[in-house]
């Protein structure tokens, strides 16, 4: 059955890496959804945060050629219920006069901040699940969104990694065997 | 080449010495000098001219290919007939561009080469300058890791972990990019040392519990069978796999390139699998309940349909990389490890099975030959029978390369491989012009054994330039053309399953004896079955390159064959026996 993954993996931080990861993913045909990356506790180390589509077995055999870039250290298949995986959204919608107050005030019960504001528009950013920043752009939709940027998922273990529940697999090539 | 290691020499100078200074060219040879290397494939440009300055005096002897491709190939050749690591150089742009069918060949058959390209100076590099090509770019699928140097004190551990990286783990080709101007700056030659990396520590050692779990599934099994990839080659198992083989009695079969992992003549060998396989060992896959791979990764010209692939059988499968795991085929029992640290601990594990019935039972699935000989030229030189000949003059013991084609399935079939690295075919990527490269590889790598190259007539067409460098390099290459003036393979398809629509596949050639002739090699043509022998005799007492222009019948097929797309239960057979 196909569904939603989110792979984290450390990586080497040097240039052409990320190229590496997507133009793997791309040739083995791996459907990614979103991909983020930046940096990490480590020196050196980069996180990158991909979500992706697939059967247990084409997530399984994913991680398995990422383990093969040299420079990718750690992949990890999160568990939603395991991690924190959050997004972050900017958007600027259309608010001028009366409308203004209630656009600010919508943007409030999601806990969204108002970043800037010109005569006829303002900019709200937003942080949280999937679930969350749907549900708030479908409220913004209503005024008019002009311009939005998603910023794709990051993500972390709850835990700390040592003690990762089982259900959190690291998806290390030996434990193939 | 003199046998002593200048590098040692140079080490211990070094020790009582302060390092010398030296350009990242020099760098480039020392540091190739230091992984063993003494010969390396190449062909000059302008962004390796200051590389080319190095190699007169290094200890290096630099083989001058007529084209970058076949620089590579001859590497390939090389690395496979001697297990060492083959090293090709090219300039920027095209010459870079040219390697990349070689490493893309590399990648698929798992073989170590390292790829040195130039690459324009610095400043130019992104401003589309004169033969710049962003090779690194290019060649990011097809090489196991690729590099850029961006300085020249970083250009030894750079090549030292190149060659690391092509030789461990599952092997595979590597490509150093080194600008111009790096070539060209100077620095302290310190030799590098390997620095581990966290990201890379390829399983050797496989899971005792995985091993035990396989050996408890061997004695389990009614009509276990064995078979062998490259994998048991490329990890130099071939003695501990023939030992395995012998102590569990279990029968085995071969894919392309796992031909000579144990002698294929032994009682317990029974032939190739696969779309050209013997019919033997494809019944056999059909009715076996275990299925031991040991190094081969299930491609589809191996497997056929996977759907009707060995169905009745429990899979074990044995490779270095995690990967190939599952990829293709279900797996019961996993072993992640190289071939003969595994054979180490299982061979131990398992017990003498009686498996005579079995045994018998595949023995009575008869192979068939198919007379290829039209009713009314009974004397047509057959290929098969070329192929048996060269085999039984040379003992089974020489080198033989191939080209990509029906003479390559006919010589698989029949040649009977004895040894691991004396058969060197392009097996993933089946890339014609193989054949005639290769063997200038294999032959620089082992100048003490025969190397022999069986080619088609097109194939030979697209590398047959390399004649000249054999000559040049005095190299005893035979080369036994099986010229059916046809793109002989296409055209089989094209006779088997698209209503002998011959398509562009008749292709004429020049006068081949004429041809070795004016490269300054040896031309015999052989147009019938009685001189197939005589002409092979003489082209091994004949110094140099010769070439063997057999002419044979235009429209044999190879049998059986497996239709693409389906089981390999469901072999044609021709009309054979
Ligand atoms: C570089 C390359 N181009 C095209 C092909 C497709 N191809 C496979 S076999 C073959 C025919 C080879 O003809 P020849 O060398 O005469 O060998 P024969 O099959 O006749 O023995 C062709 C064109 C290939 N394998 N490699
Ligand atoms: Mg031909």
């Amino acid at each position: 059955m196909e569904s939603q993954h989110t792979l984290v993996l450390l990586v080497e931080d040097h240039p052409g890496v990320l190229n590496r990861v997507v133009s793997l993913m791309r040739r083995r045909s791996f459907n990614i959804d979103s991909i983020t990356v930046g940096h990490s506790e480590q020196p050196n180390v980069s996180r990158m945060t991909i979500q992706l589509r697939g059967e247990a077995e084409d997530i399984e055999q994913a991680g398995k050629q990422l383990y093969k870039l040299l420079e990718v250290i750690k992949v990890i298949d999160l568990q939603p219920s395991e991690a924190m995986i959050r997004e972050l959204v900017l958007v600027k919608v259309a608010a001028k006069g009366a409308i203004r107050a209630e656009v600010v005030q919508t943007a409030s019960i999601y806990g969204a901040r108002v970043l800037d504001a010109t005569p006829n528009s303002v900019m709200i950013e937003m942080a949280g699940t999937e679930e969350e920043i749907e549900s708030f752009l479908t409220m913004m939709r209503v005024y008019g969104i002009r311009e939005m940027v998603r910023s794709g998922k990051v993500a972390l273990p709850r835990t700390l990694s040592k003690k990762t529940d089982s259900q959190t697999r690291h998806m290390n090539p030996l434990a193939a065997d | 080449m003199v046998a002593t290691d200048p590098t040692t020499q140079r080490t211990e100078a070094n020790q009582h010495t302060q390092p010398e200074v030296l350009t990242g060219a020099q760098i480039v040879c020392r540091a190739i000098e230091a992984e063993g290397v003494s010969t390396v494939f190449g062909y000059p440009g302008g962004a390796v001219i200051p590389l080319y300055d190095a190699i007169p005096e290094a200890n290096l002897h630099h083989v001058l290919t007529r084209f970058e491709q076949w620089s590579g190939m001859a590497a390939i050749g090389y690395a496979r007939a001697t297990g060492k690591v083959g090293c090709c150089i090219a300039t920027s742009g095209p010459g870079a561009t040219n390697l990349v069918t070689a490493l893309a060949d590399a990648m698929l058959d798992s073989v170590p080469i390292v790829a040195i390209t130039g690459q324009v100076i610095e400043p130019l590099i992104g401003r589309d300058g004169f033969q710049e090509v962003d090779i690194t770019g290019i060649t990011l699928p097809v090489t196991k890791h690729n590099y850029i140097v961006h300085d020249v004190n970083e250009i030894a551990s750079t090549i030292k972990e190149a060659f690391y990286l092509a030789r461990s783990g599952r092997p595979g080709p590597v490509l150093v990019d080194i600008p111009k101007n790096i070539f060209q700056a100077k620095t302290e030659y310190i030799p590098a040392k390997l620095t581990p990396r966290k990201s890379y520590q390829p399983t050797t050692i496989p899971n005792m519990r995985q091993v035990r779990l396989a050996a408890d599934a061997i004695a389990q099994a009614k009509r276990p069978l064995i078979m062998a990839g490259h994998g048991v080659i490329l990890s130099n198992a071939e003695d501990e796999f023939t030992e395995f083989v012998e102590k569990t009695g279990i029968p085995t079969i071969f894919t392309l390139l796992g031909l000579g992992a144990m002698d294929e003549l032994h009682p317990l060998a029974i032939g190739m699998m696969g779309m050209h396989g013997h019919r033997r060992a494809n019944r056999a896959l059909d009715e076996c309940d275990l299925l031991i791979n040991f190094g081969a990764r299930f491609d589809d010209r191996a497997t056929g349909k996977l759907s009707g692939f060995a169905p009745n059988a429990k899979v074990i499968h044995v490779d270095i990389d995690p990967a190939e795991i599952g990829k293709n085929v279900q797996t019961a029992v996993p072993v992640v490890g190289d071939v003969k640290e595994v054979l180490k601990l299982l061979t131990p594990e398992v017990q003498a099975g009686d498996h005579t019935s079995w045994r018998n039972w595949i023995e009575g699935q008869h192979n068939r030959v198919l007379r290829a000989a039209l009713e009314d030229r009974p004397d047509w030189p057959e290929p098969y029978a070329i192929i048996k000949e060269i085999a039984d003059v040379t003992n089974h013991d020489a080198i033989v390369t191939t080209d990509v084609g029906q003479h390559q399935m006919w010589a698989a079939q029949h040649l009977g491989v004895k040894h691991g690295k004396r058969w060197i075919t392009s097996g993933g990527l089946g890339t014609m012009g193989f054949g005639l490269p290769s063997a200038i590889g294999a032959k620089m790598g082992r100048p003490d054994l025969e190397v022999w190259t069986i080619v088609g007539d097109g194939g030979f067409q697209m590398s047959g330039t390399e004649l000249a460098t054999s000559v040049q390099e005095g190299l005893d290459i035979n080369i036994a053309i099986i010229n059916n003036g046809y793109l002989g393979m296409v055209r089989q398809w094209q006779d088997l399953f698209h209503a002998r629509n011959y398509s562009e596949v008749a292709i004429s050639g020049p006068d081949f004896v004429k041809l070795a002739e004016a490269y300054g090699a040896t031309g015999i043509r052989v147009t019938t079955d009685a001189e197939i022998r005589p002409a092979i005799e003489k082209a091994r007492s004949i110094k140099g390159p010769v070439l063997i222009d057999f002419v044979v019948e235009p429209e044999a097929n190879v049998y059986p064959m497996v239709a693409p797309g389906a089981a390999n239960s469901q072999m044609i057979e021709g009309n054979g026996e």
